[in-house]
């Protein structure tokens, strides 16, 4: 076997109150692509961290090529050999492609950047003008522009935290054929995502951390997937096949909670018919930027609709605000947890009792909140379980039940979620699938909103394919594959369209 | 006009002019002004369209136009600099002190640049080292210089130093012109700002660290350097103003330049600066100080309309500024999706 690269060993790394890496030891062998899994909180983040000279190690070594070698900054990192490119790109927006490339790097003749961009920028396939301003690409583009820079600046070792979070399937694609050919290369590349059919798909093999301990290195050839989550969560999981059964619980056929005839909105989602039961989970297929949000954002009035008729219970409703929409028991968990939900600097009491004290008003107060903020922690077994910790310290998985709790709490008759298991761990992802099917057996109705098929499939009743703003197909999960919600998505529709709900 | 032309033929120039974009705001700032003057030209034939009127703009709003050039370098960062007002009053204050001391003016003026530079160093290192916002940062240091003004002479002071009177005697040029002194240090100002935002690394930094700063640390950019930077920039060009506006008005007071920073933040971002950092041109600056200056030349050729009007006239400004950034802003995000 070829000597690794990169070897860290014995990391350990405290701070106050969590031991975040226990003696971890990582290997990245030249012209892998190495996948580091685990839990939220197993320490990924920490690791990639000390490797990247944000944090110092309270111990332990790091050794490139094996020689020993101290980090102090990302700088430094950068000097060595080892480039970062993180979720967020870490670009400027402002600056040219070019500048964005080379900015940072010593002298630079700026006379030939331009030209050297252009000609790395094709040797990525990447077809773009280094003259004009990063800002006006897409998030996927600019993401491989950070690649580029980073390669350019040192051929080793490539970290990329969560690259793909914010990218469609066609960029993700485009983004794994860059590694597949910077591999080719020798090019030694750190690959971090939640996303396990990513993992599947790109990596040669796979580092487990959890509770910031090793579990492991694995070949990925030699892991399925049942055994992957079984090293990562540390139990053996079947809560995952366990939950495959929405059909048992049949929905309400009477009175629909919700009915939308042919509402739409310009620019934002073509007309739409819409109807949801109580006790029914409805899911939404489609890419990035196919209009799942969009077409929500109406159901909570958070849009206005300028066509079509939107009834609740059977009676006729106009949502000019979520207020409203609040008032006639909708609720709506938005997508981007981080701005547009949690408030990360009240405590978690505070953060679910948000939304009954809105719709109370600021008058009543609410007497009872204690016991109801201790029974949803509960119920929905948020950790730490204290009421005063505050949100914006908690997981990704937790915020994300918090936020649930929120909107619990105010007891609504449908439930709007939008991606709400984005950037969440496995297990989590597994506990907020089996809530929202215990809560539509309970007679909610749920929308649920997610860029992974499979999850959808697994707790939907029936899915709603939309493509370019557009709602294009009712599909009723019986038998449904996320080959065929695709090739709908991809206009063959190779089954046959059923419409059975839209005519109720 | 001459401006733009320039920029655009140099490659080089060129290059980091086109990869900025966002400079319709400023070719727009440049209609005004030729519309501005057009109109003055025409209302007030012969006298108002002459070559004398454009360098009397510079003799005029001077100091404004060099405390501006400093503000550009701090808004660009994505800062803010309240104290330069209060920067001015100071350089002419100590000008005005020290020379009437009996220093020789050259070291009274290279202590009050000096005195500028070291407040400005001690603003941004609170700044960057304690992660204060600016606003507040500054606004201290303002009342600080203003204090200082004060506690020097609470009367005006008078300068009665020759040099003084020397860089603003009259240089006759060809054209039946005349220029100062003054003027040329002006534009050697302009022209090295110009030179420091669009050939150096240090201006390459100002406009990374106004797209972001955090990328711009994570980029391996001395963040901590380039802003502390930024500020000694703006109190140096607020102390050179304030040596300017002493030898415009021969004194020294602690009541002069007040309300100053404002009128340089107003003519940074009608200049076509985004208030947020990162995009804008120094150039741009110097337009909007010149588009300023005119239209209150051109409410002293009215003669009838109180000088205030000129307040409202950079209020309306202001406004058309800032709705337009911001529907470019908009249009700029959504070509990017």
């Amino acid at each position: 076997m070829t000597p690794p690269i990169l070897e860290m060993r014995g990391i350990s790394k405290a701070f106050p109150g969590v031991r975040a890496l226990d003696d971890v030891s990582f290997r990245l062998l030249p012209g892998e692509v190495h996948a580091l899994m685990g839990e939220n909180g197993a320490g990924k983040s920490t690791l990639i961290k000390v490797l990247t000279g944000v944090y110092t190690a309270d111990a332990g070594d790091v050794l490139l090529a094996g020689n020993p070698v101290v980090i102090g900054g990302p700088h430094q990192a950068q000097e060595a050999g080892i480039s970062t490119v993180y979720q967020e790109v870490n670009l400027c927006p402002n600056l040219s492609v070019a500048e964005n490339i080379f900015i940072g790097r010593g002298k630079v003749r700026w006379k030939q950047a331009r030209a050297r961009a252009a000609e790395l920028l094709t040797r990525f396939d990447l077809d773009i003008d280094p003259a004009l301003p990063l800002g006006a690409y897409s998030i996927a583009i600019q993401q491989l522009v950070a690649i580029v820079r980073a390669v350019d600046i040192s051929a080793k070792v490539l970290v990329l935290d969560e690259p793909t979070s914010s990218l469609d399937r066609d960029e993700v694609a485009r983004l794994f054929a860059v590694m597949r050919r910077l591999r080719e290369d020798g090019v030694a590349i750190l690959f971090v995502s939640h996303f396990l059919e990513q993992v599947f798909d790109i990596s040669d093999r796979v580092t487990v951390l959890r509770n910031g301990r090793l579990v492991g290195e694995y070949e990925t050839g030699a892991l399925t997937r049942a055994t992957l989550i079984g090293h990562m969560t540390g139990r053996v999981l079947e809560a995952l096949e366990e939950l495959h059964a929405p059909g048992e619980h049949a929905p309400d056929s009477a009175q629909p909670v919700l009915r939308a005839e042919g509402i739409g909105r310009k620019g934002g989602i073509a007309p739409f018919d819409l109807t949801i039961h109580s006790g029914e989970v409805v899911g939404f297929a489609g890419l990035l930027g196919s209009g799942r949000t969009e077409a929500a954002r109406l159901l909570f009035g958070a849009d206005g609709s300028d066509s079509g008729q939107l009834s609740i219970d059977g009676k006729p409703v106009t949502l000019k605000s979520p207020g409203a929409a609040i008032e006639h028991g909708v609720a709506f968990c938005p997508e981007n947890r981080k701005t547009e939900g949690l408030v990360e600097d009240l405590t978690v009491g505070e953060n679910i009792m948000l939304a009954l004290q809105a719709a109370r008003g600021w008058v009543r107060q609410v007497t009872d909140s204690d016991d109801l903020v201790r029974r949803w922690i509960t119920a929905l077994r948020i950790t730490p379980s204290d009421p005063d910790a505050i949100a914006g310290n908690l997981s990704g998985g937790n915020q994300q039940k918090v936020l649930l709790a929120r909107w619990l709490i105010t007891q609504p008759k449908l439930l709007i979620l939008d991606e709400p298991t984005r950037g969440i761990d496995v297990g989590a992802k597994a506990e907020i699938q089996k809530l929202v099917v215990s809560l539509a057996d309970e007679g909610k109705a749920v929308l649920f909103i997610s860029a992974e098929l499979e999850e959808v499939l697994r707790i939907s009743h029936k899915v709603e394919v939309l493509r370019d703003r557009q709602m294009i197909a009712e599909l009723a999960n019986e038998g449904l594959t996320p080959e065929r919600i695709l090739a709908t998505i991809a206009g063959g529709g190779t089954g046959t369209v059923a419409a059975e709900g839209a005519a109720q | 006009m001459t401006a733009l032309t320039f920029m655009g033929k140099r490659g080089m120039t060129a290059f980091t002019f086109v990869s900025r974009r966002g400079y319709l705001p400023v070719l727009v700032t440049l209609g005004l002004l030729v519309a501005v003057f057009v109109v003055g030209s025409i209302l007030y034939y012969p006298d108002f369209g002459t070559g004398q009127v454009v360098v009397n703009l510079f003799i005029d709003n001077g100091f404004l136009l060099v405390t501006a050039v400093g503000m550009t370098f701090v808004i660009l960062s994505g800062g803010i600099d309240l104290s330069v007002g209060a920067v001015v009053a100071l350089g002419a204050m100590l000008c005005a002190w020290l020379t009437g001391m009996g220093w020789p003016a050259w070291l009274a003026i290279v202590t009050a640049i000096a005195a500028g530079a070291l407040l400005g160093f001690i603003q941004g290192y609170v700044i960057h080292e304690f992660e204060i916002q600016p606003f507040i940062a500054t606004l201290a240091g303002m009342f600080l210089a203003r204090g200082l003004c004060f506690v020097i002479s609470i009367e005006q002071i008078p300068i009665k130093d020759p040099f003084f009177d020397w860089v603003q005697t009259p240089i006759a040029v060809p054209g039946d012109m005349f220029i100062k002194p003054t003027v040329i240090l002006v534009l050697v100002i302009v022209a090295i700002a110009y030179w420091m935002l669009h050939y150096t690394r240090f201006g390459r930094n100002v406009y990374a660290v106004g797209g972001s700063a955090q990328s711009a640390l994570l980029m391996g950019l001395p963040l901590g350097r380039t802003r502390i930077l930024t500020y000694v920039v703006s109190g140096v060009c607020s102390a050179i103003a304030g040596v300017l506006f002493g030898v415009y008005t021969l004194s020294g007071s602690g009541l002069h330049a007040v309300g100053m920073e404002l009128d340089a933040i107003a003519a940074v971002v009608i200049g076509g600066t985004l208030l947020t950092g990162g995009y804008g041109y120094v150039l741009g600056t110097l337009l909007g100080v010149m588009l300023l200056g005119t239209i209150k030349t051109l409410l002293n050729f009215q003669g009838t309309l109180s000088s205030w009007w000129t307040r409202i006239a950079i209020g309306v400004l202001l406004f058309v500024f800032i709705v337009l950034q911001r529907a470019l802003g908009t249009r700029r995000r959504s070509a990017g999706v």
